[in-house]
């Protein structure tokens, strides 16, 4: 299904998003919380990077930390965010705004919320492509038309003249997806594009990245809790636990060689994966709120895998294969790595 | 088969919920949403039917409609024999103890400004469960107990504990009651998976324990396979497919229930993309369309389902509402070209 047109491999020539030790705090009772802590990613061309984990993990944070759209009283701490050779960290708030839309896209969750619901969705695409492009509106309805089309929006010439609330969710989730490529940018990020959608219509959604993907060479950034989305979309994945990375490997690494335990849990715990009649394999505890998170490893109080060292020291990475990494101090003894991770923040 | 039968607990049979579509200044009643347009079903006793659906199939209305939290346009829904429908209001008292519901949203449902003890012994206290207060909070330590609380927690309010433990004060209030039949209506799907998986086990020791009946109400079709012993499948208003939870998927009969299933993602590496794509969206309950209700997305479809709306025959352990099991058929037309 994946074209082999993009090497995967990190660092090559064709990355296009490059974010190092990204750190986004706010505000808690006493100090700030790092509620994402140190992320490294990089995305190549035309590859899709799936950002994985559970509610509050911060992987939503990380996208709106590379578009620096961090709603207030929240702010980037450090970290670089390198988009085709610039630091977005570093970039006037007027140039950032000419990058974003053009060179980096985004679609969220919830279509309805995006869309402006007293204007129809042809304005707004139009608008768009004006935005970026000097072009008279005659033509940018040409291109919003053509857009519709390449989206497979069916009646396209009608529907731009549609409001909002007369499409279906699908259908809105698609002019969203035409209004992010307006512009063709290099890096799409798509932050739980399918959730608010029925099961066969998001295989439809899934289908139209993909072809985006293979069609303009996009890369996509896809943030997700759900590992059956990783599986039909994504080439590698990072998974993500109470603010940071624990492992990042290929697809089939993650999906079926996990070596991280919180990897290995979610995995076990997934109904679709459970014989019948079987218990599901739960991961004890919940998950920690910001603020609450222990020190050393933040998994160590539910992982079954915890000794010594987990509680006290955090846990640097292991390397398992020039694209496989797991930060867990059970894996680095397996490994056969000193049980010394990174240096505490 | 095992549908049916004296152990059946509840027996919905031909229920409809239509609401009226009004217009004009007048308000007349210019159409009807068909949300429930005939549906049969059956919840064995101390067993799991799932009832599966995308939204707008009316699969929620459907639970509404057994409690009565919405009143049916028609049809029958007995419970231990006795048709609820039938029942002038004040009569269905009893039931609503022995009936209860547990929603997708934890936090909507649980009242913002009670305390969780009082959350769970406010139906106690409604039917006179319980001599007293103090007896009351003994139960509702029990309760919490049971449902893997912490009994302290009970002094605490609904938004200091997190989504899974306010599922489980949900369960707990429903439990209070001493109901025989649990409706959940995609009581796990707002929860993580590691989570769900914590909610998923408790409702199977539950089951286990107490002898429950659940009607499972989701999209879920991973949730169903765990879940459930058979699966009654909901397309526009309508049961398209009923069937024992193994044959589902081992052999799903429906076209709509074919796409469903190669719809959802596996987690399988080796496994990518899907045979079966629907095309287009469902269309409205309001103006559903002629012969069988699937036809505009069903990639099987033949001249005969546009002129006739199926009816539901007889496949292995179950029922599928498509005439490609039409047992009166000739070969040739079930062999649709392009299928």
């Amino acid at each position: 299904m994946s074209t082999p047109a993009a090497p995967s491999t990190c660092e090559s020539a064709e990355t296009v998003l490059d974010v190092r030790d990204l750190v986004t705090s706010f505000p808690g009772p006493n100090r700030r919380i790092a509620v994402v802590d140190g992320v490294d990613l990089t995305i190549s061309r035309g590859e899709t990077l799936a950002l994985v984990g559970e509610s509050g993990c911060g992987k939503s944070l990380t996208a709106l930390s590379i578009l620096r759209l961090v709603p207030k009283p929240g702010r980037i701490d450090r970290g670089t965010v390198r988009l085709g050779g610039r630091d977005l960290r570093a970039l006037p708030v007027a140039e950032l705004r000419r990058v974003r839309g053009h060179e980096i896209s985004m679609i969220f969750q919830e279509p309805m919320t995006s869309l402006n619901p007293v204007v129809t969705v042809g304005k707004q695409v139009i608008e768009a492509i004006r935005l970026h492009e000097r072009v008279s509106s005659a033509l940018a309805r040409r291109r919003a038309l053509a857009l519709f089309e390449q989206v497979g929006i069916p009646d396209p010439a009608s529907r731009l003249d549609a409001f909002p609330h007369q499409l279906s969710g699908g259908m809105k989730q698609r002019v969203m997806i035409a209004m992010a490529l307006a512009a063709r940018p290099s890096v799409l990020i798509a932050d739980e594009p399918t959730t608010a959608l029925d099961v066969t219509i998001q295989g439809q959604i899934l289908d139209l990245l993909r072809e985006v993907r293979d069609l303009l060479g996009t890369a996509i950034l896809l943030i997700t809790h759900d590992l059956g989305i990783v599986n039909e979309l994504a080439d590698r994945v990072a998974v993500m636990y109470a603010g940071r990375l624990v492992e990042v490997g290929m697809r089939t690494d993650i999906l079926s060689a996990p070596r991280h335990p919180y990897t290995q849990g979610l995995l076990r715990s997934m109904p679709a994966r459970a014989r019948r009649g079987e218990r599901l394999t739960e991961i004890a505890g919940v998950v920690p709120p910001p603020g609450q998170w222990p020190t050393g490893c933040r998994f160590a109080p539910r992982c079954t895998r915890a000794f010594d060292p987990c509680a006290r020291i955090d846990p640097g990475p292991t390397r398992l294969s020039a694209n496989h990494t797991a930060w867990c101090h059970a894996v680095a003894r397996e490994e056969g790595s000193p049980p010394a991770g990174g240096a505490p923040a | 088969m095992s549908k049916g039968g004296a152990d059946a607990l509840l027996r919905v049979v031909g229920l409809r919920t239509w609401f009226p579509i009004r217009a004009g200044v007048l308000q007349r009643t210019i159409g009807h949403v068909r949300a429930v347009d005939g549906v049969d079903l059956t919840v064995p006793s101390g067993r799991t039917l799932a009832l599966v659906g995308e939204s707008g199939c009316g699969k929620t209305t459907v639970g509404r409609s057994i409690l009565r939290l919405v009143e049916p346009s028609g049809g029958r829904v007995c419970f231990e024999g006795v048709d609820l429908l039938a029942l002038p209001k004040p009569a269905l008292r009893p039931y609503r103890r022995a009936i209860q519901i547990v929603f997708q949203d934890p936090l909507g449902s649980l009242d913002p400004r009670m305390r969780i003890r009082d959350v769970v012994a406010e139906g106690m206290k409604a039917f006179r469960i319980g001599a007293n207060e103090r007896e009351r909070t003994d139960r509702v330590a029990e309760l919490l107990r049971r449902v893997q609380l912490d009994p302290t927690q009970m002094t605490r309010y609904p938004h200091e504990l997190s989504g899974g433990q306010r599922q489980r004060v949900c369960i707990a209030r429903a439990l209070a009651l001493g109901p025989k039949l649990l409706i959940c209506d995609e009581a796990v799907s707002a929860l993580d998976v590691s989570i769900q998986a914590q909610i998923l086990n408790l409702l199977r020791d539950l089951q286990a324990e107490l002898g429950l009946s659940y009607l499972f109400i989701t999209h879920d079709l991973g949730v169903v396979r765990y879940l459930a012993d058979r699966v009654s499948v909901m397309y526009l208003g309508q049961i398209v497919e009923d069937v024992a939870t193994e044959a589902l998927f081992a052999d799903p009969q429906h076209p709509y229930t074919q796409a469903l299933l190669s719809a959802v993602p596996s987690v399988d590496p080796g496994r990518r993309g899907v045979a079966v794509r629907l095309r287009g969206d469902v269309p409205s309950p309001a103006n559903p369309p002629a012969g069988c209700r699937f036809h505009t997305r069903c990639p099987a479809v033949f001249e005969r389902c546009r002129a006739e709306a199926p009816p539901l025959y007889p496949v292995r352990e179950g029922e599928s509402r498509c005439f490609l099991s039409d047992p009166a058929a000739r070969p040739s037309a079930r062999r649709p070209a392009g299928a």
